[in-house]
């Protein structure tokens, strides 16, 4: 947590040297955690913080997808989340087009993000994640 | 005199030899392109050329592909709906994508010099431009020419100290020694005494505290050398390496008003063969041709057919591993081995040039330690009155990159302009508008590049850039350049020749 408090009094500095008004102190008001990382590695804890950095930039903030040329799957309602190992499995060494995040997620995180996206978006499967089994998926 | 123009390195660098030769077409041999970025519109010009009946179909309403430009006026629909309006004045622009080009590309320079498109110097290393860390120095910044001459003096020092008190006597003759620290203390600025300090010498590097005038102005002074471990600490000597890399090395450039400016020339050579919003769903093959069915926007999405001899396939690696093609299992393997890159760029127009103004940066690029990791400022129209943009923001690879792209676009714009605040507090009054995008979040192409690693290289590339059947993909992604136009170039260039020949032999 050491991280966070060090992140958001740096953006409180930030802020007031700015003073770009009420708009941004309202929005950074409501991030309970960092919104940038510093360094390699994703620094968001929460399951809900880690999506809403990383996995919302493709699979959109109700986990809804996107369709372009090609698509982003939904993870709403997304029967294919319904075991852990394969979320885990895709986040661990990506798919496809969809990058890797095992290098810069911890096996905590990826437990929380996937334990996340498992008990939302109208999924409903509440097993809590082990940190354990993230690593013994580790390629 | 091929192997003496080698031997003097005139002849080794370059894997482009111009247009290629593609002799004997067959009478009413047909191509069909799928993707109207640079690798397809050049495969286009240089099919059509030879003699083929090529058509193109483009999941966009834009020629160019990732070569692209947001001017005032444009829209920008991305992925999950989020609409931009692009605010920027007249003759002001913002490149999402590449935007510059260095001089050994000369596949992109040999078809900017034939389709007439104007060039300009892009600036890639300012002396005068900053380097920022918000763990440095309280926060401030620093100019690059200062922690530049710095670095280099004190490093030529502690080496020249080194040799002289005999440490590198087992790899230096005695004569070796000498050269070594004449060429130190020019390389260094060092005085006499092959020390790095304040004075005439370091400033001459460095600059001074106050420049010379005229009259009776006052006398010139020397400025003083930032203390050596404070240097070292600030790890602000990270960035000034980059403008010597290959990629990177002065001449390097851009086209006049915009990187689509190649787009357009290249539209307006082939840009009637172009079928835009055609968004491909299948490619099937046989031993008599190939069949791509796609949706027609223009249609109201009808599902259609088109059908030609031979395909070349430029679509990204992102989109068409999600598309059902017919080939081997070898190419389909390499189709689905490589993840696409995050890239987000922030451009931000300013009511004034106040970089150029007030700090005497003219073009070239600011680092920093933020997350937006850079600022550039515009290589054209110096001293020129009025609005104009600076790129903000360029993140690629790194948590930052996603952590931008999963915001909303007026949101990754007020955050470029509060980190950017910190580099020039003028941000905050002179901010005009914003536009962003995130390359995940970009509708033709589902990211920024194709992401190779050694391992998946030696596995899969060779695979993916066979001509499968009457199959063959071109892109950045099959190229050793990857992210640069020239990959995208000389990867077509190389299908086509490949494909021409197995044309003429079938």
């Amino acid at each position: 947590m050491n991280n966070c408090k060090t992140m958001m009094s740096f953006f409180k500095r930030a802020l007031l040297a700015v003073s770009l008004g009420a708009l941004a102190a309202t929005a950074l008001a409501q991030s309970p955690e960092p919104a940038f990382s510093v360094g390699p590695k994703f620094q968001e804890l929460s399951g809900e913080s880690i999506y809403r950095a990383t996995c919302q930039g493709c699979h959109m903030a109700q986990g809804q997808g996107a369709k372009g040329a090609g698509t982003y799957p939904a993870l709403a309602s997304n029967p294919r989340l319904a075991a852990p190992e394969y979320p885990l499995y895709v986040v661990l060494n990506g798919q496809k087009g969809m990058p890797a995040f095992g290098k810069m997620l911890s096996d905590e995180q990826i437990a929380a993000v996937v334990g996340y996206a498992r008990t939302h978006f109208g999924n409903q499967y509440p097993e809590a994640i082990p940190a354990e089994t993230v690593k013994k998926l580790r390629p | 005199m091929y192997q003496a123009m080698s031997s003097l390195g005139f002849a080794a660098e370059s894997n482009y030899a111009g247009p290629p030769r593609l002799d004997g077409a067959k009478k009413g041999a047909s191509v069909l392109i799928l993707g109207a970025g640079l690798a397809g519109m050049a495969a286009a010009l240089e099919l059509r050329n030879a003699g083929y009946s090529v058509k193109v179909l483009e999941f966009s309403q834009r020629a160019g592909g990732r070569c692209w430009t947001l001017r005032g006026g444009d829209t920008f629909t991305e992925l999950g709906g989020a609409v931009q309006h692009c605010g920027f004045a007249e003759g002001e622009y913002f490149n999402p994508g590449p935007w510059r080009i260095p001089y050994h590309h000369h596949a992109v320079l040999g078809y900017c010099k034939r389709l007439g498109v104007a060039l300009e110097p892009f600036v890639q290393v300012n002396y005068n431009a900053l380097v920022h860390s918000s763990k440095a120095y309280g926060g401030k910044p620093q100019r690059y020419r200062h922690v530049q001459a710095d670095y280099q003096g004190y490093v030529a020092e502690l080496l020249g100290k080194a040799s002289s008190q005999g440490s590198l006597d087992t790899a230096l003759t005695k004569e070796d020694k000498e050269k070594l620290l004449e060429g130190l203390r020019r390389w260094g600025a060092l005085d006499t005494q092959f020390r790095y300090r304040e004075g005439t010498i370091s400033s001459d590097r460095r600059g001074y505290e106050v420049d010379a005038g005229g009259g009776l102005m006052p006398l010139a002074k020397p400025s003083k050398p930032l203390d050596m471990s404070e240097l070292l600490q600030s790890n602000l000597w990270r960035y000034i390496a980059s403008g010597q890399d290959y990629e990177f090395q002065s001449a390097i450039f851009q086209p006049v008003g915009g990187m689509d400016m190649i787009a357009k020339a290249f539209a307006k050579e082939v840009g009637s063969l172009i079928r835009y919003g055609a968004k491909v769903t299948r490619i099937e093959q046989n031993d008599r041709g190939v069949t791509v069915t796609y949706t027609d926007e223009a249609k109201g999405g009808a599902i259609t057919q088109a059908k030609a001899d031979w395909c070349l396939c430029t679509i990204p690696l992102s989109v068409l591993s999600q598309i059902d093609i017919q080939v081997g299992s070898a190419m389909q393997e390499a189709i689905n081995a490589v993840p696409y890159g995050a890239s987000v760029k922030v451009g931000l127009q300013f009511k004034r040039r106040f970089w150029e103004e007030d700090e005497h940066i003219y073009g070239g690029i600011s680092y920093t330690d933020l997350p937006i990791s850079r600022i550039s400022y515009p290589s054209t129209r110096y001293g020129a009155k009025g609005k104009a943009v600076v790129l903000g923001a360029y993140v690629f690879d790194g948590p930052n990159s996603y952590e931008f792209t999963a915001m909303a676009p007026e949101e990754r714009v007020r955050r470029a302009v509060e980190f950017g605040t910190q580099l020039h507090p003028q941000y905050a009054s002179e901010f005009d508008n914003g536009i962003s995008v995130g390359w995940h979040r970009v509708p033709g192409t589902h990211g920024c590049y194709g992401m190779w690693t050694d391992e998946t290289r030696a596995k899969h590339y060779k695979n993916l850039c066979q001509v499968d059947g009457r199959i063959a993909l071109a892109g950045e992604h099959a190229s050793y350049i990857p992210a640069w136009q020239e990959g995208a170039l000389l990867s077509s260039l190389d299908a086509i020749q490949r494909l021409h020949a197995r044309a003429v032999a079938a």
